[in-house]
């Protein structure tokens, strides 16, 4: 009787459907069983990994482009979000400060997306006149004409969007930890960064776990972000493209659609976010 | 010096904001050397009319569908929440793991087969294939953090009542549900920003029918459809984050515990 509505309205349109996209991986586009040539054709696609005549610009295919996502994003929001939680711990009104950097958070992620066209333009952005005003001309360009930049514009520009999570989670965890722990420390005559290194981090643990895990999902599924600022293609020559948007221009803007390679994207991206989570869920489920 | 430091960053992080107003209120040519140029400043209003003009009606349909769509898995999920907190029958923990887990497939693992079922239903390009989708979609969460909620309430009234002769559903609906409200408003705030700021399920399920489009994709067709206009975008940008940030700023105390509650506490 309590479970009647949520389990039918997840059964039909969350579970169903997960299971009936593994189904459409497994058949060609022509409806003939096909195995798992579509994920064979997925990771042997040059969409998807593409290091010829490495080093080069981007593009590198989406996997790739996930891994240098992960590399750089997730130690860049985790460590400035912990940082300014420690910062801000002694600045009066740090709550303004927190809620300015969180709005990236609530704002549509479609907008942030469209945020980076502004933030990068060649003529009114803040980003090449600043590296203009520096001498470093190299930069002073739109960023998001170009492969070698336009990767790793979006990914800083993620940063600036996602620190505030973060931020709020290292400022919560913050609060959990007894003064006196501070306190007995500084009358040991510990040093600020052992403390940090052996008190502080050491306790915050289970933030960091949560930090991690829901940064990776982030970084995995980013989609409105990319496609704001680019193109359902990923930008020129598809130098910002990722997983989530390759899934959806297979699927919904190529034609004709080429559904079970789309689907085989999609498990694809399935699993690499069930394997980031799976310790966490079990640590939330606990209790 | 720290306090001058901390002020400067939260401006400094805002800038991006500050930029897209200024497109969004003066004319391009003017900020080409950069926004903070002020030898000309002509602020003005027009660009919000055309932005208005081209995505008013998706900002209807943005609240047709967030409004439905935080309310319906509210409800729908605060009574399985609560089955899952209270009773105990065979399987449960497998039932709810497998719930949980549904909270972590990224929507391009369900959308080829929604997009199939809302064609055969004939719902696709309607607000209502928006609505059903965000409701079921939104339960695992939903479900999960009312679940913990309930079970770390007191269970000695509802005993109680349930001597007195209360029914299960009385219990819920008398009890239960009254002692939820807080964890409820965090769960409304979270729930629809989440359903307002869709993008995917959106372009998805409605890509080009007015009727149907929520804000978010009739912002991104303001790009192909004209010649592209930076005040215009910007200026329709602005509106439609207007709600979220607002929402945000007024009830930042239920969006803040949401977040940490079911992230951390959870």
């Amino acid at each position: 009787m309590f479970f009647a509505p949520a389990m039918l309205l997840i059964l039909l349109f969350v579970a169903y459907p997960v299971f009936a996209t593994i189904g459409v991986s497994l058949f060609s586009s022509d409806g003939k069983f096909a195995g798992l040539a579509n994920y064979g054709e997925v990771l042997g696609s040059p969409d998807t990994v593409n290091l010829n005549g490495f080093p080069k610009p981007p593009p590198f295919g989406t996997l790739i482009h996930s891994a240098i996502w992960i590399g750089i994003h997730l130690p860049l929001s985790l460590f400035l979000g912990l940082w300014l939680a420690l910062v801000l711990r002694n600045v009066k009104g740090a709550s303004w400060v927190k809620t300015a950097i969180f709005i990236g958070m609530v704002t549509p992620l479609i907008i942030g997306g469209i945020l980076m066209l502004y933030i990068y333009d060649g003529s009114i952005g803040i980003v090449p006149k600043f590296f203009g005003a520096l001498g470093i001309q190299g930069l002073a360009v739109g960023w998001m004409q170009r492969p070698t930049t336009l990767l790793f514009g979006l990914i800083f520009g993620s940063v600036w969007l996602w620190t505030g999570f973060s931020l709020i989670v290292y400022s919560a965890g913050l609060t959990t930890i007894p003064k006196d722990y501070w306190e007995a420390a500084q009358v040991d005559g510990t040093s600020t960064f052992r403390m940090f290194t052996r008190v502080t981090f050491p306790l915050l643990k289970p933030m960091t776990i949560v930090v991690i895990t829901m940064t990776i999902l982030w970084e995995l599924k980013i989609f409105d972000l990319v496609i704001g600022a680019t193109s359902p293609q990923g930008g020129v020559g598809g130098a910002a493209d990722v997983l989530a948007l390759q899934m959806y221009r297979y699927a919904f803007v190529e034609i004709p659609a080429r559904r079970g390679v789309a689907a085989a994207v999609a498990t694809f991206l399935s699993i690499l976010t069930m394997v980031a989570t799976a310790s966490t869920i079990r640590y939330m489920v606990k209790r | 010096m720290i306090h001058v430091f901390a002020w400067a960053l939260a401006v400094g992080w805002l800038f991006p904001f500050v930029g897209l107003t200024m497109a969004a209120f003066r004319p391009i040519p003017e900020i080409i050397g950069g926004w903070w140029n002020f030898d000309h400043f002509t602020p003005t209003l027009a660009k919000f009319g055309s932005a208005i003009n081209a995505i008013g009606t998706g900002i209807g349909n943005s609240f047709l569908i967030a409004i439905p769509g935080t309310l319906i898995p509210m409800f729908v999920a605060t009574l399985a929440g609560y089955g899952f907190a209270r009773f105990s029958f065979p399987m449960r923990d497998y039932l709810f793991l497998t719930v949980v887990m549904l909270m972590t497939i990224p929507q391009q693992m369900v959308a080829i087969p929604i997009f199939q079922i809302m064609l055969g239903l004939h719902l696709a390009n309607t607000v209502l294939s928006l609505v059903i989708l965000h409701s079921a979609w939104g339960l695992p969460w939903i479900v999960l953090f009312m679940r913990n909620f309930i079970s770390a309430l007191p269970k000695e009234v509802e005993e109680a009542a349930h001597v007195d002769g209360a029914s299960d559903l009385k219990v819920f609906f008398k009890i239960v549900l009254p002692m939820a409200l807080p964890a409820l408003g965090a769960v409304a705030v979270l729930q629809f920003m989440w359903v307002w700021n869709d993008f995917f399920f959106a372009v998805i399920l409605c890509p080009a029918d007015v009727s149907c489009m929520p804000a978010t994709v009739a912002l991104i067709r303001t790009i192909g459809r004209f010649e592209f206009d930076p005040g215009l975008l910007a200026a329709g940008s602005l509106l439609v984050m207007l709600v979220p940030v607002v929402l945000y700023a007024v009830l930042q105390r239920y969006y803040i515990r949401g977040m940490i509650g079911w992230t951390i506490k959870g």
